[in-house]
């Protein structure tokens, strides 16, 4: 790689022959942003890195929000005849607490790695469409501020459980704002899934270097494709069944209120259909977190690729066919329930599959207990605790005892938490020096794995007792004598351990931030991996790759550092330093940034306040929107003053835009919805010599 | 704004997908082209009208399950009151805006810049005019007392329709802009993807139409 200043005239930045390279500035235009320093940058970024790490701090920040709630409910229920919260405030209290940790934790930390993964791990420069990126990010963060506002400004918040069942859901159970709050705020949170998912789906399938075949991606980033078309299909359900729910309360329509000759099964139809699949689309993405680090650490390739891949899209095909066991004791009638029983028992075997290709990847391996590798072990452990309890929720008589006991609290809690949620912190200690530029301190960080590690179980596993002794999910207090004192009192001691884990963390990240001055930086490949992030330098440069790399394969990383001799034995044929790339390219063209996907977030909740309180609201949050559609379409899709990469002085716009840069910026006004037309718009070139 | 802009709007730039290149051939450029060899954006188009089909799928459902659904008060449903030969009428003019959403693809490409401006209106007002009859059959449906509260069955009824006219109304914003950019010489044959993306968004709507109406209208309660 030339270092230059300026655009090379060869090598991989070279502008295509016979292109033209016009200087004009667009006519009638806005301008776009410079980037800038400091929080400015941050407001109009659109570098799926950046975006990644907002959305991983803004799910921790929801995460603590969770987790006090969850904190509250622990003591309510630590002793018999509790008294820290009311009924009322109990039931908003789980409500809130479920709505947080699925919609605004595990989702957005699920989707911090795929923004900032997806791109590195296919060898592109960014997203498809990078400004829809930014989009994602601003709308869901709206939504989630819009959901919790409710505590202030609606009453509270909603009381009807994460699944919101009608008749709870109705006026007449529910008569404060909360669930508006819910029905709108998800619906908000929707459409950045939606956006998010769409991108994502086009930037795996179309963004790939040259010779990544969809069978070389990793592991992770076939999880999470498979999980962003969960995300595709499974939204616009639940966005129906939200848009009915708030028809109903708002408007007075009959959807779901029985005394209007409605059927609230209606309801928990839509629901699970999304909200099962949702299962999936939690825990694929820590999968395949773990599909990463185990051969890592293992040092050995994943067992059987294709079929990992495969059980992959086996989950997400039969995880649309197993909704209704949420049901079995709804009335579904026993046809029903002996259909939905064998799906849900034919769907543990892809998951069994991946379970045991996990152990045969460490079978006979290298094996280096990190604390990465011991969160990706433990989340091997935990989910296959819930996958079998789950298994037991597939034989129908048994779940009839179970339904809405304690029992399937434990159960959704070791496969989401067990399952999903250790899988992503071990993804943290993972990619951490890759994303950050320093290591997280081991000691602290095997401290923070173990005291999570016994907490969850001291916290979920009594669960199991108690739900099989007969204890009711979502009951604020219970009298004492039915024998529940002791194994809640376990619990709860359990969660605050949970707590303290989770504080260890925070704690690990602001003491090694501070010890990494005296350390030495960890390079760019410090645990000796194997996919295509790891071959550029930590902290990620603003353009990825200095060149685009050509893949040959899978582990396309790990075989340019490693060979094999006459023998078939291992040996080492480049070191990282030799093989890496030093992240010197100057001159990359990258996509400009844009204030508009703020702008357009921000008049979503207007909106949504509007309808809950006064439709006048509505107008400025519509104007808001559709100031932001057109001002999107009308921006130029660069600018040419643009600086082109780490903000240098390269202002000579000689036209050094390659397609792809410019393609992305070019695509990304065509917004799903009202705003693609839009992007005819947008060419609003003078001197376009392209053709 | 640079020569490569127009890049994405030309057919048949994006024809040469990198991803079977030899090596070192491709790996001089960056620009190696959509892998799939389907533009970002109709790709996008094409993601986002499946994900559409759920939503209307759900829908549809809900009109299904309440369709005869009177409530406790037995009060009028949409069946009682609607008028067939009306709507078939609207209908097909619905369905007609997609012959010349085809038209008007054609004489972009063709390189024929008035035609293309004469179909695109002529589509976006046929499709006005679909929204027009919607809105006539709901005021009168409103006169003869079936509101949207009466039962399920016309909350269902109106829930899909309205849908349904949402999504057509913004298909009309669209075919509008592009025959503003048309109009001020902007949309030019290299742009002809982006019409052919606008045209499928308004070709999936049409066919979903043709299922809501069969359902709502041909089927017998």
């Amino acid at each position: 790689m030339t270092i230059t200043e300026k655009p090379v005239t060869e090598g991989p930045l070279e502008l295509e022959s016979g292109r033209e390279a016009i200087a004009e500035r667009p006519l009638g235009v806005l301008t776009r942003p410079q980037g800038g320093r400091g929080w400015r940058d941050w407001l109009s970024t659109v570098d799926h890195k950046k975006i990644g790490i907002m959305y991983g701090v803004s799910a921790m920040v929801f995460f603590v929000v969770g987790g006090v709630e969850a904190l509250l409910i622990r003591l309510q229920l630590a002793v018999p005849n509790g008294g820290v919260l009311s009924a009322d405030v109990y039931n908003q209290v789980f409500t809130m607490h479920g709505v947080t940790m699925v919609f605004l934790f595990i989702m957005p930390l699920a989707a911090a790695f795929a923004n900032y993964l997806i791109p590195l791990q296919i060898g592109a420069r960014d997203v498809a469409f990078p400004r829809l990126n930014a989009l994602s990010y601003w709308i869901w963060l709206s939504g989630a501020i819009f959901l919790n506002s409710s505590w202030i400004v609606g009453g509270g918040g909603a009381d009807c459980g994460w699944f919101c069942y009608s008749p709870n859901s109705g006026l007449t159970f529910s008569p404060s704002h909360g669930v508006d709050f819910y029905a709108i705020g998800l619906l908000i949170a929707g459409i950045a899934s939606l956006v998010s998912a769409i991108n994502l789906i086009v930037t795996c399938l179309n963004m790939r270097a040259p010779g990544m075949d969809l069978f070389r991606m990793p592991v992770l980033t076939w999880m999470l494709l498979i999980t962003q078309f969960l995300l595709l299909f499974a939204l616009p359900v639940i966005t129906v069944a939200l848009f009915l729910l708030m028809f109903d309360r708002l408007f007075d329509a009959s959807f779901f209120n029985p005394d209007m000759g409605a059927d609230p099964l209606l309801w928990q139809h839509l629901f699970w259909i999304f909200g099962h699949p949702e299962v999936y689309i939690i825990v694929l993405p820590a999968f395949g977190v773990v599909s990463e680090v185990i051969p890592t650490f293992s040092r050995k390739p994943i067992f059987g690729y294709t079929f990992m891949v495969f059980s992959g899209i086996a989950i997400g095909f039969m995880g649309w066919g197993v909704w209704a066991h949420h049901m079995f004791v709804s009335g579904i009638g026993p046809i029903s329930v002996a259909a939905f029983s064998l799906s849900t028992m034919f769907i543990a075997v892809p998951t069994g599959v991946k379970v045991l290709n996990w152990m045969a990847t460490m079978w006979g391996g290298q094996i280096r207990f990190t604390t990465a590798m011991l969160f990706a072990v433990g989340t091997v452990a935990m989910f296959t605790i819930g996958g079998l309890s789950g298994v037991t929720h597939a034989i129908a008589p048994a779940d009839t005892q179970q339904t809405d006991t304690y029992y399937i609290v434990a159960h959704f809690h070791y496969v989401i938490f067990g399952g999903g949620v250790l899988g992503l912190i071990g993804g943290l200690y993972f990619w951490w020096p890759k994303i950050f530029g320093y290591m997280l301190n081991e000691r602290r960080g095997k401290i923070n794995f173990w005291s999570m590690l016994i907490g969850f179980n001291l916290t979920f596993g009594p669960m199991h007792i108690l739900g099989l002794q007969g204890m009711s999910r979502r009951i604020d207090t219970y009298s004492a004598g039915f024998g529940f004192e002791f194994w809640n009192m376990v619990a709860t001691v359990g969660s605050f351990i949970i707590a303290l884990s989770v504080l260890v963390l925070f704690h690990n990240v602001w003491k090694s931030k501070r010890e990494a001055a005296d350390l030495p930086p960890p390079g760019p490949d410090p645990w000796d991996a194997r996919s295509l992030e790891w071959m550029i330098p930590s902290p990620v440069p603003e353009h990825n790759f200095d060149e685009v790399p050509t893949v040959d394969g899978l582990d396309e990383w790990w075989h340019r550092k490693y060979g094999f001799d006459d023998n078939g034995k291992v040996v080492q044929i480049a070191t990282v330093e030799e093989a890496a790339q030093d992240g010197s390219a100057k001159g990359v063209h990258l996509p400009a940034p844009s204030f508009w996907p703020l702008v357009l977030a921000v008049g979503l909740p207007l909106i949504g306040y509007g309808l809950i309180f006064n439709l006048w609201l509505c107008v400025p949050g519509g104007l808001l929107v559709g100031m932001g559609i057109f001002a999107w379409a009308l921006e130029p899709v660069d600018d040419p003053d643009a600086s082109h990469d780490h903000h240098d002085d390269d202002h000579d716009d000689d036209g050094d835009g390659d397609a792809d840069d410019a393609e992305l910026a070019a695509a990304a006004p065509v917004a799903p919805g009202d705003s693609s037309a839009l992007a005819a718009a947008a060419p609003a070139v003078p001197g376009e010599g392209g053709a | 704004m640079t020569a490569a802009t127009a890049a994405p709007a030309t057919p048949g730039d994006n024809t040469a997908p990198g991803e079977n290149t030899a090596p070192g051939e491709s790996t001089a450029h960056d620009d190696h082209g959509p892998s799939t060899g389907i533009s970002n954006t109709k790709l996008a188009m094409w993601l986002f009208l499946g994900s559409e089909c759920l939503l209307f799928g759900g829908l549809i459902s809900t009109y299904l399950l309440y369709k005869t659904r009177r409530g406790p008060d037995n009060r009028a449903i949409p069946t009682d009151v609607f008028d067939i030969p009306f709507t078939s009428i609207s209908s097909f003019v619905l369905l007609m805006s997609s012959l010349t959403m085809v038209l008007a693809l054609s004489a972009l490409t063709r390189g024929d810049n008035h035609g293309a401006r004469v179909w695109l209106l002529a589509t976006s007002m046929l499709g006005g005019v679909f929204i027009g009859g919607q809105v006539y059959e709901f005021t009168s449906f409103l006169r003869e007392g079936v509101g949207f509260t009466n039962n399920p069955a016309s909350s269902a009824f109106y829930a899909l329709t309205g849908f349904h006219g949402v999504h057509v109304s913004l298909g009309i914003v669209m075919l509008m802009s592009l025959f503003v950019a048309s109009w001020q010489g902007k949309l030019r044959p290299e742009h002809s993807e982006t019409v052919e993306i606008v045209g499928l968004y308004w070709h999936f709507v049409d066919v979903v139409w043709i299922f809501i109406f069969t359902v709502i209208y041909l089927v017998p309660a």
